[in-house]
């Protein structure tokens, strides 16, 4: 049977009633899924709902434990991606699996050749014709780690398209392209469907899956909960549906005005890995209880910022003044991260998996990182793991972290619970200055509400926050005063019911008046 | 049909307890191949083993004897490995401890024991321990791969050894590579009559429990254990990593120091070219055996012994070679790492 001439009403991909158990946890329970030919079809839930699972089963991780699985109408089990991929199914995930030192020509094909030599000149020529019909301009000749993430994003798909996939899986696609990117994804989702592909789009954002999503199955607790064309359901539905209960997306809360200066960033310039200039004589100043949201496309040097305040990147040029708990100004001692963990500032990093935690340790152990060698957890270098175990008991309850213990490894924790964690670690010293860089990303709906109800009662309590995000939502729900960076500078900043969110797009896109 | 490896979910703890148990009657079992093939009855042969090892008085304390170095390079290799420090060289630390505990041992001579012993054991412990900081201050400072500079240092180490037995430490009008006897006061105590249950053994023991202690208890022993865990994560949370990686390599170079201590102090009473016959590689072997646990390290080192000490009665007796011990120290090691990784995935069949 040729399975690309099938057309009309077979579906690409049609799963029946899949279920998936681990130990006593029930994944995905008896859930029918299907995507259309030429269909975008969305798969949304919270982190932990199932739709990950589901996937990967279709993409042959896993076997279903009941449930069956038909391609273009045809029954289909895979013990392995390679027969899934085979069967014209490919998967871009979030994290991608590209060499960085190889180029893009030899990222794609790499397995995919037949023999012993590697037919160069017609593996360019295909892979040119991909890129030319499906309009993703990447470099082919350029090594992968030079490439932004939305081009590697582009070498996964043209992967996936080079190995004849006519079935794409997207994992969380949007997660790590800037706000100007995703467009440009879409424009190729889009071109892809219109040729008769057939996208699953996974991803907790409702206006992402409105705008480019025909059709939307909704996953809560490894079950399905709702199925519905785009067309015909809201924003509100979904998130309602998503999380069981509605979530406020506009912002009703007043403005802050902030007190005394906590924190002055003064004149700091910092260089990226490859000695290019990042940060460029920026300044900044941060009041007690007020969050100060720093706005801008991903890549425009709000890492390099955040390392540098954290000491993990020695700055060119400036220095960062600081009030620290017993209301001394110090300057921070740029390079060490120590300086900033004793002058009081409380750290949420942006790769909470490998900076902020470590997660083949316990709960328990991530809890007193930092402060383990101070007293009263440190009693002449020995560690009292009792008290520690009733703080880290204490620190579980008031931040409602969901762990079977606190011995628990910490990578057995959802994302969510992860970052809660982490929170607990750096609140629970009543810091006076807190920096926050993407502290919501990639959590679901449920844990970002809670993170953010956290950082307002930080607020309230009158700590001054540094809010880094490149979620804009994120920064004009929480602030009360917005800064923009762009190429490493401030382009301007706007305060209260003075915030502008067409200004402050068109500062992220460097546009000046 | 193929075999797949699936994750398995939580591990018990007792489980993890059971796994060396497991591996060791499974290695026995294998080990049962090549004794049949040398022809000697199966049962007699592991009698003789056991026996050799364990079945008098002597033969248990020689047993203990031939444990203690194995034991203390074990326990280097391993508490360098969880601080992922990856300590190779405890041969060469364990030599550089050798070497210094002899020159102390022959130079000092007016000292009483009560100095004598400790300097010994304080001078070897050092003398390990600086011979460790060198791999560290570079793998720290330049980046320079730990597995491959601690490797080389051992040669190193063995010709600095050579060119002082030739040279320095050689004994007066000795034809070959041999040192002065060290003085009795710089010889491990015999504790118990008719054997040469030294107090070594006792000191290997109680460093058991001390690195436990510390890898516990201590401050250091968590920053340890979190610089190896992850690195990056660590320096962020304001840790010294360089400074922990430095006296990690100083803490494991000591404790194979004293394995070379011991050897000249209490077995060779001289330095000797063969002092080591790899008791650091062994180390290695033993640490990962034990899961880099101290107890584990114990138990893996007794087995190692006990293996050693019986294939030579065992050889005695039924003729296998005594060669055996090295094909079942093999094993185990092999059997363990299988066991290791059925520990956290069971095999199963699925059609293709």
């Amino acid at each position: 049977m040729d399975v690309h001439s099938t057309t009309g009403n077979t579906p690409a991909v049609a799963m029946h009633g899949v279920t998936k158990r681990f130990l006593d946890n029930v994944a995905n329970d008896s859930i029918d899924f299907s995507v259309g030919v030429g269909e975008i079809c969305a798969l949304l839930g919270e982190n932990g709902a199932g739709k990950t699972t589901l996937m990967n089963i279709l993409f042959g991780y896993y076997g279903a434990d009941e449930g069956t699985i038909e391609v273009y109408g045809e029954p289909r089990t895979f013990t392995s991606p390679r027969e899934a991929i085979a069967a014209g199914i490919g998967m871009v995930h979030q994290h991608f699996a590209l060499v960085p030192t190889h180029t893009v020509l030899e990222n794609v094909v790499v397995g995919t050749g037949k023999g012993l030599f590697l037919d160069r000149a017609g593996a360019r020529s295909r892979l040119e014709a991909l890129k030319e019909r499906f309009r993703l301009s990447v470099p082919s000749d350029a090594p992968v780690w030079q490439l932004s993430i939305g081009e590697q994003q582009k070498v996964e798909i043209l992967k996936a398209l080079y190995r004849d996939s006519r079935i794409l899986i997207m994992d969380e696609p949007t997660a790590v392209l800037s706000p100007s990117e995703t467009p440009q994804l879409f424009r190729t989702l889009r071109t892809l469907t219109s040729g008769g592909r057939s996208v699953i789009f996974i991803s907790h954002k409702l206006h992402e899956v409105m705008e480019i999503a025909d059709r939307v199955v909704v996953l809560r607790n490894g079950q399905k909960v709702h199925e519905r064309s785009t067309s015909d359901t809201t924003v509100q539905d979904l998130s309602r549906m998503m999380v069981g209960h509605e979530v406020r997306s506009n912002r009703t809360e007043p403005w802050h005005t902030g007190g005394a200066t906590v924190c002055r960033i003064d004149g700091l310039s910092v260089e990226d890995d490859k000695e290019l200039p990042a940060v460029d004589d920026l300044v900044l100043e941060l009041r007690e209880g007020e969050i100060l949201g720093l706005a801008g496309v991903s890549g425009n040097g709000q890492t390099e910022l955040c390392d540098a305040l954290f000491g993990m990147r020695l700055p060119s040029a400036g220095a960062v003044r600081v009030v620290d708990r017993h209301g001394t100004v110090r300057v921070l001692e740029p390079g060490r991260p120590y300086a900033a963990v004793a002058a009081g500032m409380a750290r949420i990093p942006e790769d909470r998996m490998h900076t902020g935690l470590m997660t083949s340790l316990t709960v328990e152990q991530n809890l007193v990182l930092e402060s383990h060698a101070a007293p009263p957890w440190n009693r002449h270098g020995l560690l009292d793991w009792a008290g520690i175990g009733t703080h880290a008991e204490e620190l579980i309850g008031a931040y409602n972290i969901r762990t079977q213990s606190r011995r628990e490894r910490a990578g057995s924790l959802s994302g969510g619970n992860l970052q809660k964690v982490i929170l607990a670690r750096e609140l629970s010293t009543n810091p006076r200055l807190i920096v926050a860089s993407q502290p919501t990303r990639g959590l679901d709906v449920g844990a970002m509400e809670s993170i953010h109800a956290r950082l307002r009662e930080e607020r309230a309590r009158g700590a001054a926050i540094l809010l880094i995000s490149d979620d804009l939502d994120e920064i004009l729900q929480l602030s009360d005063r917005v800064a923009v960076m762009y190429e490493g500078r401030i382009m301007g900043e706007q305060t209260g019911g003075g915030i502008d969110r067409e200004q402050i797009g068109l500062w992220m896109s460097g546009v000046v008046q | 049909m193929r075999t797949v490896l699936v994750k398995r979910g939580p591990i018990p703890s007792w489980s993890r307890a059971v796994t060396p148990l497991g591996a060791i009657a499974v290695t026995l079992l294998l080990s049962a191949v090549p004794i049949l093939i040398a022809g000697a009855p199966l049962f007699r042969s592991y009698g003789a083993l056991f026996y050799g090892a364990l079945g008098t008085r002597f033969n248990v304390l020689e047993t203990l004897v031939k444990s203690s170095p194995l034991i203390l390079t074990g326990l280097a290799v391993a508490f360098a490995f969880r601080a992922k420090f990856w300590n190779i060289g405890a041969e060469g630390q364990l030599l550089a401890g050798a070497i210094v505990a002899t020159w102390i041992g022959v130079t000092f001579g007016s000292l009483p024991r009560f100095v004598m012993l400790p300097l010994v054991m304080v001078g070897g412990f050092f003398a390990g321990g600086l011979w460790a900081v060198i791999p560290a201050v570079l793998k720290t400072r330049l980046n320079v791969d730990d597995v491959v500079s601690t490797l080389l240092l051992n040669f190193v180490m063995i010709h600095i050894m050579g060119a002082l037995l030739f040279g320095v430490l050689q004994k007066e009008g000795a034809g070959w590579p041999i040192s002065e006897e060290i003085f009795d006061s710089a010889k491990y105590p015999f504790l118990l009559a008719r054997s040469r249950f030294h107090l070594g053994i006792p000191l290997a023991f109680l460093l058991v429990f001390a690195v436990w202690f510390v890898n516990e208890r201590t401050v250091f022993g968590y920053r340890s254990l979190a610089v190896g865990t992850n690195l990056h994560a660590a320096r962020f949370a304001g840790i010294p990593t360089t400074r922990v990686i430095v006296m990690t390599a100083v803490i494991s170079g000591g404790l194979a120091g004293l394995a070379g201590v011991g050897e000249v102090a209490a077995i060779q009473f001289h330095l000797l070219a063969d002092i080591s016959p790899g008791y650091g590689y062994t180390g290695i072997v033993i640490a990962m055996l034990g899961a880099l646990h101290p107890l584990g390290v114990l138990l893996a080192s007794l087995f190692f012994s006990v293996i050693n000490v019986g294939a030579q009665t065992m050889s005695r007796m039924t003729g296998v070679p005594s060669y055996i011990s090295g094909v079942i120290e093999g094993l185990s090691l092999i059997v363990m790492l299988v066991a290791l990784l059925l520990n956290e995935y069971r095999l199963k069949v699925v059609a293709s």
